[in-house]
């Protein structure tokens, strides 16, 4: 179990600070939850963890890795993935093939052997689909296999983000708005999956989220970003507590 | 066809070890997991049932205790049913969708020792009312998904844990569970089958080996079957229509059976599977035809006008199919063509290429889906039967299909109708009666005859007609009885018509009280140049009366018996309404109290005196306020 080390670290875009001076340590196994409230630099950590941005100043680590100037795919590579806020799925092609092709980086073999298409890369390709249809068991995606992204509801559409993060196999699942969109019961599933993924896959979350009802819920720690500073974290409780985040929030008297 | 009656001297188990003996290697159950069809032959199956029932028995399972089964359709319901049946126990099955409380009521009732759910679902229900429940002594799951927080209550059990235990009796003592078998008699129960009551607590009906087993034999020796058939279990396994398949043809026939991987995909899967036959409650038939209309809907002109045409003679074909006259050499050249050309192109995308037989049972089917369905080829036919005779006692033969009948009576099935015109039946699949209601168990089988509580007559080529449940049934004056549902039907199939409601019980003749539907009648007037303002309006046009007086004319050519004839109709000024009472919450007419509510109308309606009459409308608006207006209302006389 590894765990993940954001410290101090700033992102600036020309003269402004979308961060400044963050310090976040990711604990393996357990559920952190970033929050704030519009433009206040929650998808700017993600971005700077998943390698998309780089940081003017500080450094990230996982475990032993330095991950500051990491480009996307090393970091997918170590076992961190990501779920976007908006859809990036392909949205020709079925939820099968989606989940496939996102697991292209696995697929090792020459294209020799593709076009053969016997022993190691056949091997490769049925391992992939065994590994794929156990994300789409685990996230109930059965009736949709074959069905075009495109045709899906929306709330269908966010469960085959989450799976797509999942085909790679991660320890690290960084969710950006998992639940943007939804109504109750598809939040009830997503909330499902992401507790399930944490006790039975033991995959360290963390979740960018604005409905905050859930996040105090099912997160066991939390930080709150405002204007790209940090101005609290901790358990639940005491992040509901926290003066300076009721401020953020609600706004001065 | 080979002589097979003496399955009838097995148990379920029995015949099942009997199948292994036979075709071991020959593939019995089918699962789709993980995107694939994985198959077991009858020798895994057999494994699967012992390892299952001796472990149940190593957990305090034994004779005569009773296991329910709250599942999706999976290999484990069989394992798990068959296996409590092989040590001496019965199986019974709960609803998927039933709530915790009902749960509970249920497994007090049956008594019940153990309980197999197959997901957290279900769990999380049992252990809602666990309370309640002191007598279950084990809850086994099969998919151990969400169950971290109860792993550590050893009243929760993960199947495998359970097949270890089965395991391990077997390798100590290699001969009990053959000789636990053997104990079995056919006539055992080995199933309560639990009737869906409209009312109160359902009744347990208790089904034997014996009863299973005769159904799937009468079935199929009307419409055979080979053993390399398939079919799809995709019914609730707690209907009597899924374990007719599962336990009684499967095991009488040796077909396979195949589980869906999901509810959700069981249509899909269906397709992938292909099945030789196939049994659905009437939805199912009616959602596949909307499909198929909405698909050729959207596709090409050239497509639609095929389909179209084509549709027109494979209808007018299936009329000579369905009743089993020889086509004309022109029709069937051309149904032929449409065949080739569309219908099989077009069954093949629903999955059901393969099929020869489809039944339809439960619910009236309307008689345009048959004629639709046998247009495009597919042999869809009509069952009846009760829970407690296995589900079915009466089939349309091949060629022989009549949508307003449900066919002749399975061999070994007598059938009488009793003085009051109640349907009464007769087989080795009659149940030997409801568990603990000793009462109600007299009242089910008088005489040694089933008491169905449907009314109907057998006409004169010996299919049964069913009119409607007796206790809805009414009698005219002088005694003979008739179904207002069935009547009520009738009018509606009028698209002008909305409403109707059929008095007569215990009066001269039949009368109706009919509401227009207001969209339909409407654009009709408007198509004539009628003026009209308000519902009332339109119900008072002289010319709507005409045209609803040539319907009902229309249906009393039609009816079966002279006393079905309507003899007198009124238009009513309003629509009924759920909010005024005069329809229950699902659409039902509340027939008394629309008889007293309009008590003005419904005598008048028995005096052939009055033509018309003012009445009083009173309105209540949206907001509270209410009003009242004077209005003439006109009764018609059908001349016949």
């Amino acid at each position: 179990m590894t765990q993940l080390i954001v410290s101090d670290v700033t992102l600036a875009f020309g003269g402004l600070n979308a961060l400044a001076n963050v310090d976040i340590t990711i604990e393996p196994g357990i559920i952190t939850s970033i929050i704030g409230p519009n433009g206040a630099g929650k998808t700017s950590v993600l971005n700077c963890i998943s390698g998309f941005y780089h940081p003017n100043q500080g450094t990230i680590h996982y475990g032993k890795r330095n991950l500051t100037h990491a480009s996307p795919h090393q970091v997918s590579n170590i076992g961190i993935a990501r779920a976007f806020q908006n859809l990036e799925l392909f949205s020709g092609l079925s939820v099968l093939d989606n989940l496939l092709l996102a697991r292209h980086q696995n697929l090792k073999y020459s294209i020799f052997h593709a076009l053969i298409y016997v022993g190691k890369a056949s091997r490769m390709e049925a391992e992939n689909r065994s590994y794929v249809e156990k994300v789409i068991d685990f996230m109930e995606l059965e009736p949709y296999r074959k069905s075009m992204v495109g045709n899906l509801s929306y709330g269908v559409q966010k469960r085959v983000e989450v799976a797509r993060a999942l085909t790679l196999d991660p320890q690290l699942l960084l969710l950006d708005e998992p639940m943007a969109g939804m109504n109750i019961e598809e939040k009830e599933d997503i909330v499902r999956f992401i507790l399930d993924l944490k006790k039975e896959w033991g995959v360290t979350i963390v979740l960018v989220e604005h409905d905050l009802g859930v996040v105090m819920d099912i997160s066991d720690e939390i930080y709150v970003l405002d204007f790209g500073v940090l101005i609290g974290s901790g358990k639940p409780e005491d992040v509901a507590a926290d003066p300076k985040v009721i401020e953020a929030y609600i706004g001065e008297e | 066809m080979e002589e097979r009656s003496h399955l009838l001297e097995h148990t379920i188990p029995q015949l099942l070890r009997w199948r292994v003996n036979e075709t071991g290697d020959k593939v019995a159950l089918r699962e789709k997991d993980f995107g694939c069809w994985n198959s077991y032959t009858w020798n895994q199956y057999y494994d699967s049932v012992r390892k299952t029932g001796l472990g149940l028995k190593k957990i305090g399972f034994d004779k005569d205790d009773t296991i329910a089964i709250i599942s999706d359709n999976i290999p484990e319901t069989l394992y798990v049913a068959i296996g409590g049946q092989a040590v001496g126990g019965l199986s019974s099955a709960i609803y998927q969708t039933s709530l915790p409380e009902e749960i509970g009521d249920i497994l007090n009732y049956l008594n019940v020792k153990i309980v197999f759910c197959n997901d957290q679902e279900q769990v999380d229900k049992v252990a809602e009312v666990r309370e309640k429940i002191p007598q279950v002594e084990k809850v086994i799951y099969e998919d151990p998904r969400g169950m971290r927080s109860y792993q550590s209550d050893d009243w929760f059990m993960f199947i495998e844990d359970l097949y270890t235990l089965g395991e391990q009796l077997h390798r100590q003592n290699p001969e009990m569970f053959e000789s636990l078998v053997n104990e079995g008699k056919p006539d055992d129960v080995c199933h309560f089958c639990l009737t869906s009551g409209t009312t109160g607590l359902p009744k347990g009906a208790m089904l034997t080996h014996r009863n299973y087993i005769n159904m799937g034999l009468q079935l199929t020796a009307v419409d055979p079957l080979e053993e390399t058939d398939e079919y799809v279990s995709f019914l609730p396994f707690a209907w009597i229509g899924e374990q007719m398949n599962s336990f009684g043809v499967a095991m009488a026939t040796g077909i396979a059976v195949n589980f869906p991987e999901s509810v959700e995909t069981s249509m899909e899967d269906l397709k992938e599977i292909g099945p030789h036959f196939m049994f659905g409650a009437p939805r199912i038939y009616e959602t596949i035809r909307s499909q198929i209309w909405l698909k050729i809907d959207e596709s090409y002109l050239l497509n639609r006008f095929i389909y179209n045409y084509f549709m027109k003679i494979g209808e007018e074909a299936a009329g000579y199919r369905m009743s089993g006259k020889s086509m004309p050499v022109k029709l069937r050249f051309l149904a032929w063509l449409g065949k080739q050309m569309i219908f099989r192109p077009l069954v093949n995308q629903i999955g059901f290429l393969r099929l020869r037989r489809a039944y339809t049972g439960g619910a009236a089917l309307g008689p345009e889906l048959f004629t639709f369905y046998q247009a495009i080829g597919v042999n869809l036919k009509q069952i009846y039967g009760q829970t407690e005779i296995v589900g079915i006692a009466y089939m349309h033969r091949d060629g022989d299909v009549r949508p307003d009948t449900v066919g002749k009576p399975l061999p070994g099935t007598e059938c009488r109708i009793s003085e009051e015109g109640e349907i009464l039946s007769r087989s080795a699949s009659v149940t030997p009666g409801y568990y603990n209601l000793p009462e109600k168990t007299e009242e089910l089988l008088q005489g040694g005859w089933l008491h169905s509580g449907d009314a109907g007559y057998i006409d004169e080529d010996g299919h049964l007609v069913v009119i409607d449940r007796i206790s809805d049934v009414m009698h005219t004056k002088a005694g003979d009885m008739f179904s207002p549902m069935f009547l009520e039907n009738r009018l509606k199939f009028s698209p002008y018509i909305k409403e109707a409601v059929i008095f007569g019980n215990q009066r001269e003749y039949v009368a109706a009280l009919i509401n227009v539907d207001p969209i339909v009648v409407g654009k009709w007037a408007e198509d004539r140049g009628l003026s009209f303002s308000s519902f009332m309006d339109l119900s008072g046009l002289p010319e709507v009366a005409e045209l609803i007086q040539d319907g009902v004319a229309e249906i009393n050519n039609n009816a079966e018996k002279e006393h079905f004839r309507i003899r007198r109709f009124v238009l009513l000024y309003k629509l009924l309404d759920m909010d005024d009472g005069e329809l229950t919450k699902t659409g039902k007419i509340r027939r008394k109290f629309v008889r007293e509510k309009y008590g003005d109308i419904y005598e008048a309606l028995y005096n052939t005196e009055i033509t018309e009459k003012t009445v009083e409308a009173f309105y209540q608006y949206q907001d509270g306020q209410t009003t009242t207006v004077e209005t003439t209302i006109h009764f018609y006389t059908m001349g016949y």
